[in-house]
């Protein structure tokens, strides 16, 4: 079966270039450019991998990921947090939260493929 | 008699006064002098009022104008009936302040003013020369009748050497007896017991002669009255006018006199004496006046005609062959003349002394910078010097004037001499709004006049004032006659001279004190003088238990904390071999506790305190003033600390605002930073992400590749505008920027803007409602920089107004050279909780990539508009989003700068 892909970005260049490397990686890419509508959504059917923006319009990436880690659904879900804020501190917050993975934007395409696939390796 | 033999009685005279004296002052530096401390000593002394004058001028006087010589006494006695309205307050004052004369009087209650000491010094000098003078005529003259034997008769045919040798010798008697010691009370026991004699002696050689005339020359006093009957001469008729006058000036001189100064107010111990002298000195005038007019009376009757009537005394006796009567009349004239002199001048160079003298000395050693020697050597020697220097120009007085004038008249110049200073006097006892500068002039003013209309004319016409002068006026201005001054002919030249000195002294005196504001030394000490009765009398605080330590304690405690008040006692105590915290009243405890307390509230105050407490002496004066300044000082120190303290805790303040604007600053750039980033991190990720989606895709559609880059080409001018944004804000914000300030038409920049702005969702219809007319104001600023804040708010207007059918309208208006330029679209607007953040950095609301800027700019419309003079706000309530514009009509270079430095120092914080 295919594997699902939700995106949570609100710069939708970037979205789409996600899209384009992921699904070219056989992914099925589901973008969202806000949180609060994909979280309900997500807790009913959660997709195998969730790629996360920290700072988006209503929400920021902290609390999509404090909501996930505390529903029962999404407890294990992997996470692939990306910023471009880059700072020190909100790598220990996301870790603390119980990210998967923290990136920084820019990043290699390589980069993000290489993550995606170590994160959902059997 | 012979002369040799008169000499050597007046000696053993002397010499007898020598040994009373020295035995007084003996029993009072014993601690003895219970019996020197009487009232009848202080009444007797007070017997100093009789002089010569009254010895042998009196009958003179009566002989002339009959009872009018009454007056002399008349004006004492009422003063000391009524002793309790001014010589009460008078003697408490002076004994409560330390008085030592009356220039020191007047001077402590007007602030302790010298100038004042010294105008009051040299008028009792003036007056006090002649008196002296006329003592020794008196005494000069009385040799010349008494001498007999030829060959002391040429001797005795020169007064002035006589009054020579008496000056000599009354100047070593007062220097022996006035001079010995230096009492801080100007108190002399010896003088004044010496002085007590004198008055026995003349009183005793007064009534002899009177009861000898009456009894033995007449046949009783029926006699003696039908023979006063048969003797009255027309001018013998009361004078109501002149006697209201002269009685008044008596008793106005038995207060100012500086002898009678001396001896009523210095010399006293005790208030009570005054009660007895109120009816025994009264009674002593009454007894000495009480033959006069029979002297006289038989005195004309019997003398041959031409005979001195001023002698009468001593002449009737001798004629009548009555030696030795006439020998004790002598010694009662001599003792009038010498007690006189003695304590004038005592008074007198004490004031010479006090206020003249050592002043100046240190003045002079001040200047010079010398070191402090003995002092007490030196006020003594000046002392000494003093009295030699007031018996000089009294002798010189006499040597001026020749002695020629009668008797009773240089008296009463200098009773009115010393008039001058009752109204400063009654002013110091009576009235609080008395002031230093009222007194002088009133002072100077009577003094002048005195001068110029009764003294300077006694030396007679040609000596100090010309016949000329005299008789058509100064500067031949017959109103400045001195005998007639203002036209004032009436009366006779010395209640014409006693009229206008005083009248005009005290109208100078009363208006210098309205006019003059007192300084606060002088109305403390007005104060402590006037109402000297309300203060705890001695007589109370004498008799006062002395306080327990219990009730010392407490101010102890309350001075220097209760812990250590209470260890301070107990260790005093312990020190007296005592258990417990209450030690004994020893004068070395209350010293060691004055001592303490004094660290805590300055010696001064300490001592009050405890003087008060312990009740062993009267606070004075200069406790006072020493407590106030002490007091001054404290507060001041505390209002320094106070005031240091209240800088500390600014500078505190402004120490922890600065932080807190660091740490606000320094948060701030941390966020700026961060958004910063994040600003150029978003499109850098897109370029990155399709240009490495390029590099390694080989089979890629040619729209495919068009399109990522498409998107890497907008990425890169997003990238750029960023930059150019922030650099443009930067320049702004430090008001570096060169504007290029010129004339235009608010118009042509509006169209300019919209043209600009239609690049913005151009497929978008938007409407733009105008108004022309306003528009076409012209304006004097910045075009370039105000175009790109219209086309900021238009291109906004264009991104967010979400309306069906988008419109803006634009308003003009202009107002006290101000014009304003609202732009109000037909939108949501911004909600009221984000309408204070919009002209923040980075501060978009929405999705940014549908607005394609990074937040900046209305922080930068707002940079823009004050660089300009102006200022961009949103006017909430409009139907939509609406923005203000406001900036100068004209916009001047003046306020360019001023922006400018606003904007700097907006920076520095």
């Amino acid at each position: 079966m295919e594997k699902r892909v939700l995106v949570v970005e609100d710069e939708p260049n970037i979205s789409e270039a996600l899209r384009f490397i992921l699904t070219r990686e056989g992914w099925k890419v589901d973008v969202s450019a806000d949180g609060k509508s994909m979280l309900g959504m997500l807790q009913a059917d959660p997709p195998d991998l969730l790629i996360l923006d920290l700072m988006l319009p209503d929400l920021s990436g902290f609390d999509i990921l404090k909501v996930l880690r505390a529903g029962d659904g999404t407890r294990e879900l992997p996470v692939l947090m990306l910023t471009a804020k880059g700072q020190a501190a909100d790598r220990v917050e996301a870790e603390r939260l119980g990210v998967t993975r923290f990136m920084t934007k820019p990043f290699a395409n390589a980069e993000v493929i290489a993550a995606v696939r170590e994160m959902t390796a059997p | 008699m012979s002369f040799n033999m008169l000499v050597l009685t007046c000696l053993a005279y002397v010499l007898l006064l020598f040994v009373v004296a020295s035995a007084a002052e003996r029993a009072a530096s014993e601690g003895r002098a219970g019996w020197l401390r009487s009232p009848m000593i202080y009444t007797l002394s007070l017997s100093v009022y009789c002089t010569a004058w009254t010895f042998y001028g009196a009958v003179g006087y009566a002989a002339r104008s009959g009872l009018e010589f009454m007056t002399i006494y008349l004006g004492p006695t009422l003063v000391f009936v009524g002793w309790w309205v001014i010589l009460r307050k008078l003697v408490r004052i002076g004994r409560e302040n330390r008085v030592t004369s009356i220039a020191d009087m007047i001077s402590a209650r007007y602030g302790k003013s010298n100038v004042l000491g010294v105008i009051v010094t040299l008028l009792c000098i003036s007056a006090g020369a002649p008196y002296i003078a006329l003592q020794l005529q008196s005494i000069a003259q009385s040799f010349t009748v008494f001498v007999t034997d030829p060959a002391g008769a040429s001797l005795a045919a020169d007064p002035v050497l006589i009054a020579f040798w008496v000056a000599i010798g009354l100047a070593f008697f007062t220097i022996v007896f006035g001079t010995r010691t230096l009492d801080a009370n100007e108190q002399h026991p010896g003088v004044v017991t010496a002085i007590a004699v004198e008055a026995v002696v003349k009183l005793v050689a007064l009534l002899a002669v009177g009861v000898f005339v009456v009894w033995f020359v007449a046949a009783g006093p029926s006699d003696i009255l039908t023979r006063i009957d048969a003797q009255a001469l027309p001018q013998w008729e009361i004078q109501p006018g002149r006697w209201t006058g002269l009685i008044l000036l008596s008793a106005i001189a038995i207060i100012c006199l500086p002898r009678m100064f001396q001896v009523t107010v210095v010399e006293n111990t005790d208030d009570q004496h005054l009660a007895t002298a109120s009816w025994a000195f009264p009674l002593y005038l009454f007894l000495i006046s009480l033959f006069v007019l029979p002297i006289a009376v038989v005195g004309m009757e019997l003398m041959p005609a031409g005979s001195n009537p001023d002698m009468f005394v001593l002449t009737l006796p001798l004629y009548l062959g009555q030696d030795g009567l006439a020998l004790l009349s002598f010694l009662g004239g001599f003792s009038a003349a010498t007690s006189m002199v003695i304590v004038a001048s005592l008074a007198l160079a004490t004031m010479v002394s006090n206020h003249i003298v050592v002043p100046l000395w240190l003045k002079v050693r001040a200047a010079r910078n010398l070191d402090s020697g003995d002092m007490r050597l030196l006020v003594l020697s000046v002392r000494r010097l003093s009295i030699s220097l007031v018996l000089g120009l009294g002798y010189l007085y006499y040597v001026i004037t020749g002695g020629s004038a009668a008797l009773a008249a240089i008296g009463l110049i200098a009773f009115v001499g010393v008039a001058q200073m009752l109204p400063a006097l009654l002013g110091a006892l009576f009235w609080r709004g008395a002031s230093r500068t009222g007194a002088a002039l009133g002072l100077v003013m009577g003094m002048g006049l005195w001068f110029y209309t009764l003294f300077l004319p006694s030396f007679g016409p040609g000596v100090f004032l010309s016949a000329q002068v005299m008789e058509a006026g100064l500067f031949g201005l017959s109103w400045l006659r001195p005998y007639s001054l203002f036209g004032l002919t009436t009366l006779d030249p010395l209640l014409h001279a006693l009229f206008w000195s005083l009248l005009l002294n005290v109208l100078v005196f009363c208006l210098g004190s309205f006019l003059s504001f007192p300084s606060p030394m002088e109305r403390v000490q007005g104060a402590l003088f006037v109402n000297i009765y309300d203060r705890t009398g001695p007589a109370r605080s004498w008799t006062r238990p002395v306080a327990e330590a219990e009730d010392l304690l407490p101010i102890a405690q309350r001075i220097l904390g209760a812990s250590e008040g209470q260890n301070f006692f107990r260790a005093q105590a312990a020190l007296q071999g005592k258990q417990g915290f209450l030690p004994d009243i020893t004068p070395e405890f209350l010293e060691a506790l004055e001592l303490t307390l004094s660290g805590s509230v300055g010696a001064a105050t300490a001592h009050a305190m405890l003087a008060q407490s312990v009740g062993t002496a009267v606070v004075s004066v200069e406790d006072l003033m020493a407590v106030a300044s002490e007091t001054a000082q404290i507060m001041e120190y505390s209002a320094q600390l106070e005031a240091k303290s209240e800088e500390l805790s600014r500078t505190a303040r402004k120490l922890r605002d600065a932080n807190e604007m660091l740490q606000k600053l320094s948060v701030q750039k941390d966020a700026f930073l961060s958004q910063i980033s994040h600003e150029l991190r978003t499109p850098m990720t897109s370029i990155r992400a399709f240009s490495e989606i390029m590099m390694d895709s080989e089979s890629m559609s040619p729209e495919e590749r068009a399109h990522f880059a498409q998107i890497i080409h907008d990425e890169s001018i997003r990238l750029t505008r960023l930059l150019d944004d922030l650099l443009d804000l930067s320049v702004l914000e430090h008001g570096q920027v060169q504007l290029n300030i010129g004339p235009v038409q608010l118009r042509e920049l509006l169209d300019k803007a919209i043209r600009s702005s239609e690049s913005v969702q151009a497929s978008r219809k938007f409407r733009i409602l105008r108004s022309r007319d306003p528009e076409g104001i012209e304006i004097v600023t910045d075009a370039g920089r105000l175009t790109q804040v219209f086309i900021n708010i238009l291109s906004n207007a264009r991104k967010y107004c979400i309306a069906d059918d988008p419109q803006m309208q634009i308003k003009v208006r202009e107002r006290k050279g101000m014009v304003e330029v609202d732009f109000i679209d037909n939108g949501a607007g911004i909600p009221r909780d984000k309408q204070a953040l919009i002209f923040e950095k980075f501060s978009r609301l929405t999705d940014s990539m549908q607005a394609g800027g990074a937040g900046l700019g209305l922080a930068i419309c707002r940079e823009i508009m004050h660089n300009l003079g102006g200022d961009i706000a949103y006017v909430p309530g409009q139907g939509g989003a609406a923005f203000r514009v406001t900036f100068p009509r004209v916009l001047a270079p003046r306020e360019v700068t001023r922006r400018t430095a606003k904007s700097q120092a907006e920076a520095a914080e």
